[in-house]
């Protein structure tokens, strides 16, 4: 304040025309305050941005956890032999116990399936649960309610499910990521899911990283931008990105599913899924999202190779380097870290797209593990969306705990290819 | 289909008339050289014809086109879009422009020097190795960066830190990194753009020394908007001004101690004497 008073005294330009003295400050106070209402305004928006993505979080994290009241068919107290509770039972007392409870039949196909000398106790002990105590979800509560109605939770439990026995349980568990697809809830998991979004995934880098990068190259270095043509490209490509993703599964479906089923179906080289010798595949998916994405990563690439600082170019031009020279050696490497930061928004984007895979043909039920490109797939998002359409809840259940995998693998995703892109960028500072 | 331009050994000795002392040979020859940016006109029709094994100081008011033309002696200008040349640019009785010849193998023997110093982000030791290597030199790597590094009186300051990054120099380091770099490919003419308005005058004053000892070896053209450096350092001086239009001109091409004694045009008296620019 001091300082501004002082100012009043020392002799201004005689026009007046700027505001001098307590005018001046009584200014720049205003400007002030219009700065922090605006400052306000931004926070508000992160806020609610934070609030959004903590409303997503509860929602998945409440239906990955909780109750679930269960009744058995038998319980599994009353197959204790000579007062030894089932799971400390050896081996060939399991085998009778499953030999006494199911039908003779069922029993002969496990056996064709796999000979019950070879067979595990622990697998047996399995074949019991699901075959003879066959467990049944009956109602399960979410995470929030597990934690602060607890009571409540049993009393309802006492009362509508009478003789049902309430416990906690993680839906997320190391058997749900490592067991296949199942119709029964408690025995679901998305291994199958998780194989199926790793091979799309990496089908789509394979065919979209070099073409999309090569294409950012081939416009930004050799392309002359006046010509009509190229801008026309250069306009459609930039349009592209911004289509519908359901285009392009229909774009997908008529020519990876349909036109070139010989190539996708695996036909060509004889080593198609013979059961299912058609174009839905995971080479198809992988296509279809790897288009999807094509536009992004060029445009990134194109935009990530324009901030390369010119003098760069001229100091290698300016040694005798020829035209690729100068692009191998000194665009390409500085353009990098950006062209990958791109291109990991981009596969993310792919991981969780869902709407061009149904078109394409994803599976709804499978159990088998994909083999290989030309297999038949399912990755997390479909199977999430199935989940969510079923009518029971329990598969409400199993869709949000499939959420947190999706994420997980997302997250792990782009953190190995942050840590990628970072070591790029220092090893180019040094070498 | 290109030709090779000549080397030394294979060049004529033609006498050149033009040049302001006449005496030796010419490193490049400008005939009639203009020069547009689209449908602007930066240089119209210079005549220079610039000696061998000298430094030649290019003055001038900003703007007027020193460094447009500086960027036509080794083809630096096709990299812009919408430049364009017209006239001849001759190297060993060669011209430049010619359309059998590739502007790749001019700049390998006509080097440049940024205003501003662009080391490579990588090692030291790969800046000076870079430019050799793809130029296909196939001798002692090791030996060669040395040299070239010694040469631009640089080696006793970085010969402990090769495998460190060149960013990490200061700015006068990097000029004269720059400067090793475009030595090691052995080149025979030198083209440096303002090599020191980036750097403070002790920096300056270092690159000057060093373009003095290099001129032994090397045709050195260098543009500077600082006259003191100019009449220091340069044995020839080009002035160039602009008209009403914008278009830079030659004006005078002289001794250097004729341009800042007794100028033979009353716009080069004025530029020197502080009157104009
Ligand atoms: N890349 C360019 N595109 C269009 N005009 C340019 C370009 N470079 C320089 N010019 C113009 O050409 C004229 C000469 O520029 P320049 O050679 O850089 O002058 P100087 O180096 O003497 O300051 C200026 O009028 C400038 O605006
Ligand atoms: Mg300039």
């Amino acid at each position: 304040m001091n300082f501004i008073h002082q100012r009043q005294t020392v002799s201004q330009p005689a026009e007046g025309l700027m505001p001098s003295g307590t005018a001046h400050h009584e200014q720049v106070v205003a400007r002030q305050r219009r700065g922090r209402t605006w400052a306000v305004v931004f926070q508000a928006a992160v806020l609610a941005g934070i609030l959004a993505l903590c409303a997503l979080l509860f929602n998945i994290l409440n239906q990955s956890f909780g109750y679930v009241a269960i009744v058995n068919t038998i319980d599994p107290s009353e197959l204790a032999v000579e007062g030894l509770p089932l799971n400390e039972l050896p081996k060939d007392k399991l085998v009778e116990i499953l030999e006494a409870n199911i039908s003779a039949g069922l029993m002969r196909r496990y056996e064709n399936d796999m000979p019950f000398t070879e067979r595990s106790r622990e697998n047996v002990h399995d074949l019991i649960l699901e075959r003879v105590v066959e467990p049944q979800v009956q109602a399960t509560w979410g995470l929030f309610d597990s934690i602060f109605a607890r009571g409540s939770v049993f009393a309802e439990a006492e009362e509508r499910f009478p003789g049902s026995e309430v416990y906690f349980r993680s839906w997320l568990t190391t058997s749900f990521i490592s067991k296949s697809q199942s119709s029964e809830p408690l025995r679901a998991g998305v291994r199958t899911a998780i194989f199926g979004s790793l091979w799309v995934v990496a089908i789509t880098i394979l065919f979209s990283f070099p073409i999309g990068v090569g294409a950012a190259i081939y416009l930004e270095e050799y392309a002359q931008k006046e010509r009509l043509l190229n801008r026309l490209i250069q306009t459609n490509i930039n349009n592209l990105a911004g289509v519908p993703s359901i285009i392009y599964g229909m774009l997908g479906l008529a020519i990876f599913v349909r036109i070139l089923e010989v190539i996708t179906s695996g036909a060509f080289l004889g080593i198609g899924d013979q059961s299912t010798a058609n174009g839905r595949t995971i080479l198809s998916a992988g296509l279809t999202l790897g288009l999807l994405i094509l536009p992004l990563i060029i445009i990134n690439g194109q935009e990530a190779i324009r901030a390369v600082p010119s003098s760069l170019r001229q100091a290698g031009f300016g040694l005798g380097a020829t035209h690729w020279q100068v692009i191998w050696h000194h665009v390409l490497p500085s353009a990098m870290p950006g062209v990958l930061t791109g291109t990991i928004l981009a596969v993310s984007r792919a991981i969780g797209e869902t709407a061009p895979l149904v078109v394409v043909g994803a599976s709804t039920f499978i159990a088998l593990d994909p083999s290989g490109p030309f297999s038949k797939f399912t990755v997390l998002p479909i199977q999430i969306y199935q989940w969510t359409s079923r009518p029971q809840d329990e598969f409400r259940n199993l869709a949000a705990a499939a959420i947190l995998v999706l994420l997980i693998l997302l997250l792990s995703l782009n953190a190995s290819a942050v840590l990628l892109r970072n070591r790029f960028d220092r090893s180019r500072a040094v070498s | 289909m290109t030709v090779a331009i000549k080397h030394p050994a294979q060049a004529q000795t033609e006498t050149v008339s033009l040049s302001p002392n006449g005496t030796g040979g010419n490193a490049i020859e400008a005939e009639k050289m203009s020069v547009f940016y689209g449908d602007f006109c930066a240089v119209r029709d210079v005549y220079m014809k610039v000696p061998s094994n000298k430094i030649t100081a290019i003055i001038g008011p900003s703007g007027c086109g020193k460094s447009t033309v500086l960027r036509c002696f080794n083809r630096m200008n096709d990299l812009i879009a919408g430049a364009r040349i017209e006239g001849e640019v001759f190297f060993q009785g060669q011209n430049i422009y010619d359309s059998d010849v590739d502007p790749v193998e001019v700049r390998r023997r006509i080097g440049m020097v940024f205003q501003k110093p662009n080391p490579f982000p990588k090692t030291i030791y790969e800046n000076v190795a870079w430019g050799t290597r793809i130029n296909g030199f196939r001798g002692d790597m090791d030996e060669m960066v040395e040299r070239a590094l010694r040469s631009a009186a640089l080696w006793e300051e970085v010969k402990d830190k090769l495998q460190q990054s060149a960013l990490g120099l200061s700015g006068g380091q990097q000029q004269r990194l720059c400067i090793a770099r475009a030595i090691a490919v052995e080149p025979e003419i030198i083209l440096m753009d303002e090599p020191a308005s980036a750097l403070d005058p002790i920096a300056t004053l270092r690159i000057e020394d060093l373009m003095k000892e290099l001129s032994e070896k090397y045709t050195i053209i260098v543009v500077t908007h600082n006259m003191q450096q100019a009449a220091r350092i340069s044995d020839y001086t080009a002035f160039f001004s602009v008209d009403d239009k914008r278009t830079g001109n030659l004006i005078e091409f002289d001794d250097t101690e004729k341009i800042f004694t007794i100028p033979s045009q009353k716009s080069t008296e004025d530029y020197i004497t502080g009157r104009f620019g």
